[in-house]
């Protein structure tokens, strides 16, 4: 039950991620986006299967306001998993290299409705929901995304809300 | 602080340190009773705990392995969230504190001869609960309650007021919660941080963890041993138990001696350490020859709705789960079933917010969906359900724990009352939130359980539990059960004031017993 395994696995991983990150940065494969001047760089995981990845994890929780910096942290995430076990790292350079397959194309190289209508194919494989569950967990816990969607996090060493706006709401009908 | 001998037969052991066993920890040791409390937990304090969803998760939760089947079979990664640590799942509670309504210590004589279900009354009543209802809220500062002010409402209170006024509710209100809306015994009033899922940063919420625990211990008598997991409960030829053995942080084995085992694991732990007890004078396990022990198992029926709303709520802000509507608690069979529920408030964290709140969901729409976050408002749905022998707390024989012992498994099918129950709630909560213009409104499958009760039930007849209205095993008169194992039925409220309650009950049992030499 490989989807037990991973939630378990993403939710631990979170805290370590950085980590893991700065571990991974020692020595490794590197993809470079030139716009954004940032670097994802894999230990265990392929380039083409990273950016492929990549491209899975947006398709999955797809955000304009959200830089390829973001879902990159999911494949590091993933890639601290494939280097641990190999079977994982397998079935993930698999399941990349089967969402291109019937396009003879790489799946990162695949139009966007190409992208959707695969990833919609392979619903269901223990390879999906480890990606969609990896995806879930790790996008959207990492810190810096938080102000993108408006959310505060911490806020005890504000002293709470009590006096910033925890009954501010003006919309609702007077009655 | 008090340190016993493991050879002192003269203690009394509690296996646990949440709303059961740390409450009957501090009641006894205020009696003059010596106390041994084993947690299987670490102790953290107030300083440890930080705003944030996952790294609470991963301090706090009890995240030991354990098998399941049944409708709640796809939850992950347990089918329970309740805690690992000194203080129990009162660390990690939201606090809500309604007591139960007098109909549902009978729902057996209520409700009827429900097919499926295998409905009892409590061997107890409301008029006998009463007297420590109000000790158990004067415990725990219950605003609301004993002349304390409700908590203020916050943003998400206020839209789900606003709805439950549009379709007709009448008993809307910020709850009876153990959190202090004013300063009380030496903790602070809320400062509406948002947290309290996460463990109160603050400790303006009840925990016994800082409150029951450090008053056991400041008697001289109470002595809490963390890191401290129990194996087995030992006993003589006579059929008293004798002692307790446990796993230290090392994993070595001890045994305490005992005069009392009260055992107080939530509802899974404390069948299994019943079972796993056999023994050739209980092959079963203890106070199991009539079979009764694990089963019974229950969960309330719950869900929740989620209104994505035409203006800023900003959920996160504020007390968790202070708000309650009432309207829909009593027992009124033309809705199509039995029992009753509440509507309460819940926000979801960002962290956890896109997986927990449609688990499994993924593609445009929902990204969509989770951009608007700070529109959302959400209510959890917490109502009765029934009892059926088939959902229960059994031994998984085919996988073992780092002791060797077979883990639990839990099985829980809804029974079609709970189902009816959750539709009329859904769609209920659905017209809340609808009254007020929202433009989707989501309707969520229950979370992983924080509310599980009634796997060593207290009943009048041995044949039909574990336990009597005291708590005291039918079989071994020197065992307890001691926390929401021993409910009866589930009620519509949460469980914990109910818990604290029975404890405070059960502790002046214990001493008169003790005194009187009776155990």
């Amino acid at each position: 039950m490989m989807s037990i395994d991973l939630s378990r696995r993403a939710l631990l991983l979170n805290s370590g991620l950085a980590v893991a990150t700065a571990a991974a940065m020692a020595s490794g494969l590197a993809i470079i986006d030139p716009q954004a001047a940032w670097a994802l760089t894999t230990k265990t995981i392929d380039q083409e299967t990273a950016a492929g990845l990549l491209a899975m994890s947006r398709v999955l929780y797809p955000h304009a306001n959200l830089s390829d910096v973001y879902y990159g942290k999911v494949v590091e995430a993933l890639d601290a998993g494939a280097s641990a076990d190999a079977a994982f790292a397998a079935m993930l350079r698999d399941g990349v290299a089967k969402l291109g397959a019937p396009y003879g194309v790489p799946f990162h190289r695949l139009s966007a409705g190409s992208r959707l209508e695969a990833v919609t194919a392979a619903q269901g494989s223990e390879f999906f929901e480890a990606l969609r569950s990896t995806t879930v967990w790790t996008l959207y816990s990492n810190p810096q995304v938080w102000p993108l969607f408006g959310y505060q996090g911490s806020s005890v060493e504000y002293g709470g809300y009590l006096e910033r706006g925890f009954d501010d709401i003006a919309w609702l009908p007077k009655e | 602080m008090a340190k016993f001998e493991l050879g002192n037969g003269n203690v009394v052991v509690i296996i646990g340190s949440g709303a059961g066993g740390g409450t009957l920890a501090s009641e006894l040791a205020s009696k003059g009773v010596d106390i041994v409390v084993l947690e299987a937990g670490k102790r953290y304090t107030i300083a440890d705990f930080k705003n944030d969803d996952l790294s609470m998760f991963n301090l706090i939760s009890w995240l030991d392995p354990m098998s399941q089947s049944g409708d709640i079979a796809k939850h992950r990664p347990t089918p329970l969230w309740t805690c690992k640590t000194v203080g129990g799942t009162t660390v990690h509670w939201a606090g809500n504190c309604p007591r139960f309504q007098p109909h549902e210590f009978k729902a057996r004589t209520t409700y009827g001869d429900v097919p499926g279900a295998s409905l009892i009354d409590w061997p107890l009543s409301y008029e006998d609960i009463l007297p420590y209802y109000e000790k158990a809220e004067a415990k725990m500062g219950i605003s609301g309650r004993g002349g304390r002010p409700h908590l203020p409402g916050n943003n998400n209170f206020k839209v789900m007021a606003a709805g439950a006024k549009r379709v007709g509710y009448r008993r809307v209100h910020t709850g009876y919660m153990a959190i202090n809306s004013v300063p009380y015994d030496g903790r602070p009033a809320c400062r509406q941080i948002g947290f309290c899922m996460q463990a109160c940063a603050i400790g303006a919420k009840w925990s016994t963890l800082y409150t029951e625990i450090p008053k056991a211990e400041a008697t001289g008598r109470c002595e809490v041993r963390p890191e401290s997991t129990a194996l087995n409960i030992n006993h003589d030829d006579g059929g008293r138990v004798t002692g307790v053995v446990y796993a230290d942080a090392a994993g070595t084995m001890h045994e305490q001696k005992a005069r009392i085992v009260a055992v107080a694991g939530n509802a899974v732990a404390t069948p299994m350490l019943l079972l796993q007890s056999e023994s050739g004078k209980y092959p079963k396990g203890l106070a199991n020859s009539t079979d009764q022990v694990g089963r019974y198992y229950m969960r309330h029926t719950t869900g929740s709705v989620f209104g994505i709303m035409p203006g800023p709520v900003y959920w996160n802000r504020g007390t968790q789960m202070a708000g309650l509507i009432e309207d829909e608690a009593g027992h009124d069979p033309s809705r199509g079933f039995g029992g009753g529920y509440h509507l309460e408030t819940i926000p979801l964290g960002f962290a956890v917010f896109g997986a927990v709140m449609m688990p499994g969901a993924w593609g445009e729409t929902y990204a969509r969906d989770i951009e608007k976050y700070t529109r959302f408002a959400g209510m959890w749905i917490c109502g009765e359900d029934l009892p059926q022998t088939k959902n229960r707390i059994t031994r998984d024989t085919t996988k073992k724990d780092r002791f060797g012992l077979a883990i639990p498994h839990v099985h829980y099918d809804d029974h079609v009352n709970d189902k009816r129950m959750r539709n009329h709630a859904f769609s209920q909560g659905r017209a809340i939130y609808e009254s007020l213009g929202a433009e989707k409104v989501y309707e969520a499958t229950p979370f992983a359980s924080g509310h599980n009760m009634g796997s060593c039930r207290m009943s009048q007849r041995p044949e039909d539990g574990v336990c009597n209205k005291w708590g005291q095993t039918h079989e071994i008169a020197n065992l307890f059960i001691s926390d929401g194992s021993q409910f009866s039925t589930s009620a519509a409220p949460n469980p914990t004031l109910t818990i604290v309650a029975l404890a405070i009950r059960q502790a002046d049992y214990i001493a008169n017993q003790m005194a009187t030499r009776t155990i």
